[in-house]
């Protein structure tokens, strides 16, 4: 984008806000052209042994007898007005099935988040500081095996491990019953929260270990050491700020994969969040629920990059003068 | 091997294309670290067992052997029987060729459309280059996972749509890695120098500009190999793949997962081997990448 240069910090967020809304308007065509292939979604409303007035008086209800182009634009009307339509299966609208599960789904990242950020940024920072040392050893093998592992298999060992045949002491499945609140059961939240931080710590360690090792060995951070200044002041005043700008990068981008890794987890722990809503939609072929909860994925990973994108720029001095 | 090595003599003074390392050379190379080793150890092992397995299996897939979750002694078989009442062993030894074949084939298809993406791009240096990213950006604000799920609620869960869907979602992600490693190449004087010299400019981007990323696109390839594994075995995990009762290790985990406390193998062997083939190929990605980082020191090209 290069004819689009200029403007400071506030240029740049404008810039990344535009491309932000372009992304999203893509990805919107992609999702509503994608469901199209399904054929008439009146049909699949009413069944086979539809009578012609009924299919045309629902087509007509729902919009259908305009052009593709005027359906999309309805739909994406509805979209933006916070009305998604109904789902097929429960024949409730969309934002009443979607609404408990979002906040369901939203207490599991939000946890992890505030759970494995410190940890991770913890674990690489110390491993930077003894490197190649036995700590830094353990925990890069430990960081590098667990990245490997996939979401379902850690969750599953879990289970072997917290609730079935090592020790009993958590709940093997996490069904939040209806009209209570995720939080309401602690107990029930820390697998797939220790799964999700599981999932997203090592790449947030690995990151900080690199960067902090990097920025150890820089000229400022041997410069303020020289200066006389305590240890801790050097790493905490002069090294930490400037290893995390790299890193929120990864956090973001892992905060992101979280929003589609909570499908697969949500399954194994028959959690009640977006994710089992996902499978049961797709499941049903409940396409108003697929696609909206495309869209709010999508958004999520959008929204996450240009946060990311945005805080990097502010914490690297270096990056905010290039501008 | 590579191509450079081949090309003519250029000018004196002008900037020499350093030799690129050939991928043989790499992975030689990253044999001596012992974390490849082991890697290769574990993946060959499960590799084995999940083509060879079907050959020595004791039973067949189908085959009723004694009532659902019997344990080993009362059904005469080594881990006892499954959810169906078939043998474990056997279902097992079957369950890991679809996953790794599907991985596989759906991997190479991501990467190798990533790759000419990326060069594409980086060599384009103009609109081109951010057109086609950014249409990168738009298919990777799926994740893999639900781009997996929608295009089976859309199509039906056939190998070939979980095949396409792995490797359209692959591709972006490698395309990134390879622009971001091809773009200091293309700025290099031997590119230029290619180009007076008349070169197509597929022999350019194939010739020239990939042998010198070979490496980190090895580390991509191994990476997102560990990635399709987990993501197609998570599908088959969540009850979508083709036959919902195949001997498979992700359906297996699933079925039989609620018999854990008493008959934990059925679900317990698939956890296993699906758990050290990613790391197994998780170590590999990680030897070539730590060997690639080592050779660029050497030639202090960091």
């Amino acid at each position: 984008m290069k004819w689009l240069r200029g403007g400071g910090i506030a240029g740049f967020i404008l810039r990344r806000v535009l491309l932000g809304i372009l992304v999203l308007f893509l990805v919107s065509v992609i999702v509503f052209a994608s469901t199209q292939l399904l054929g008439d979604p009146a049909r699949a409303i009413l069944g086979r042994d539809a009578t012609p007035d009924r299919l045309a008086a629902l087509q007509k209800q729902l919009n259908l007898d305009s052009s593709k182009v005027g359906q999309y634009f309805h739909w994406l009307g509805g979209l933006l007005g916070g009305n998604l339509g109904t789902s097929l299966a429960s024949s409730q609208p969309v934002t009443t099935v979607l609404g408990a599960r979002i906040a369901n789904s939203a207490v599991l990242v939000v946890l992890a988040a505030i759970a494995s950020v410190p940890i991770s940024i913890a674990i690489g920072s110390y491993a930077a500081l003894r490197r190649e040392k036995l700590f830094d050893t353990v925990s890069s093998n430990l960081m590098l095996v667990l990245a490997a592992l996939p979401e379902f298999v850690v969750a599953v060992l879990l289970v072997i491990l917290l609730s079935t045949n090592v020790f009993h002491l958590l709940p093997a499945t996490s069904p939040v019953r209806p009209g209570t609140h995720a939080w309401q059961y602690p107990d029930e939240l820390v697998m797939p929260v220790a799964t999700l931080v599981i999932a997203v710590a090592p790449y947030v360690s690995r990151i900080m270990r690199a960067s902090m090792i990097e920025v150890l060995e820089s000229d400022y951070v041997e410069m303020a050491r020289l200066k006389g200044l305590p240890e801790r002041t050097v790493l905490i005043r002069h090294a930490l700020p400037n290893a995390i700008g790299p890193v929120f990068q990864v956090i973001a981008i892992n905060l992101a994969y979280l929003a589609g890794g909570v499908v697969v987890i949500e399954s194994v722990f028959n959690y009640p969040g977006i994710g089992l809503e996902l499978v049961d939609s797709v499941n049903n072929h409940d396409i108003p629920v697929v696609q909206a909860l495309a869209m709010l994925i999508a958004a999520v990973y959008v929204v996450l990059n240009l946060l990311a994108d945005v805080a990097t720029i502010l914490v690297t001095p270096r990056l905010r003068t290039r501008l | 091997m590579s191509a450079t090595e081949s090309a003519p003599a250029l000018a004196e003074g002008v900037d020499t294309p350093t030799p690129a390392v050939g991928s043989s050379t790499l992975l030689v190379r990253s044999l001596r670290l012992w974390r490849t080793r082991i890697g290769a150890f574990l993946a060959l092992i499960l590799v084995l067992i999940a083509l060879v397995g079907p050959l020595v299996a004791p039973h067949g897939v189908t085959e009723f052997i004694n009532k659902p979750f019997s344990s080993a002694s009362a059904s005469g078989t080594v881990f006892g029987t499954d959810y169906l009442g078939y043998d474990v062993l056997s279902r097992f030894l079957y369950g890991g060729r679809s996953i790794l074949v599907i991985a596989i084939v759906s991997t190479a298809i991501g990467v190798v459309l990533g790759v000419v993406i990326g060069l594409v791009a980086a060599y384009a240096r103009n609109a081109l280059d951010d057109v086609l990213m950014r249409l990168m950006d738009v298919i990777m604000a799926f994740p893999q996972i639900m781009l997996a799920l929608v295009a089976v609620s859309l199509v039906g869960a056939k190998n070939s749509v979980i095949i396409l869907a792995i490797a359209l979602t692959t591709a972006p992600r490698v395309a990134r890695v390879a622009r971001g490693a091809a773009q200091p190449v293309v700025e290099r004087d031997f590119i230029g120098a290619t180009e007076a010299m008349g070169l197509s400019r597929v022999r350019i981007l194939f010739g020239e500009l990939l042998p010198n990323i070979l490496g980190p696109m090895m580390v991509e390839a191994t990476l997102r190999l560990t990635y399709s594994i987990a993501v197609i075995s998570a599908l088959a995990f969540l009850g979508l793949s083709a036959n919902p009762d195949a001997a498979n290790w992700g359906i297996m985990i699933q079925k039989n997962q609620g018999a854990l406390a008493y008959e934990p193998w059925g679900a317990l062997l698939p956890i296993l081997a699906i758990a050290l083939l990613t790391m197994g190929t998780g170590l590999i990605g990680d030897g070539i990448a730590r060997t690639a980082a080592g050779i660029d020191r050497e030639r202090g090209d960091e």
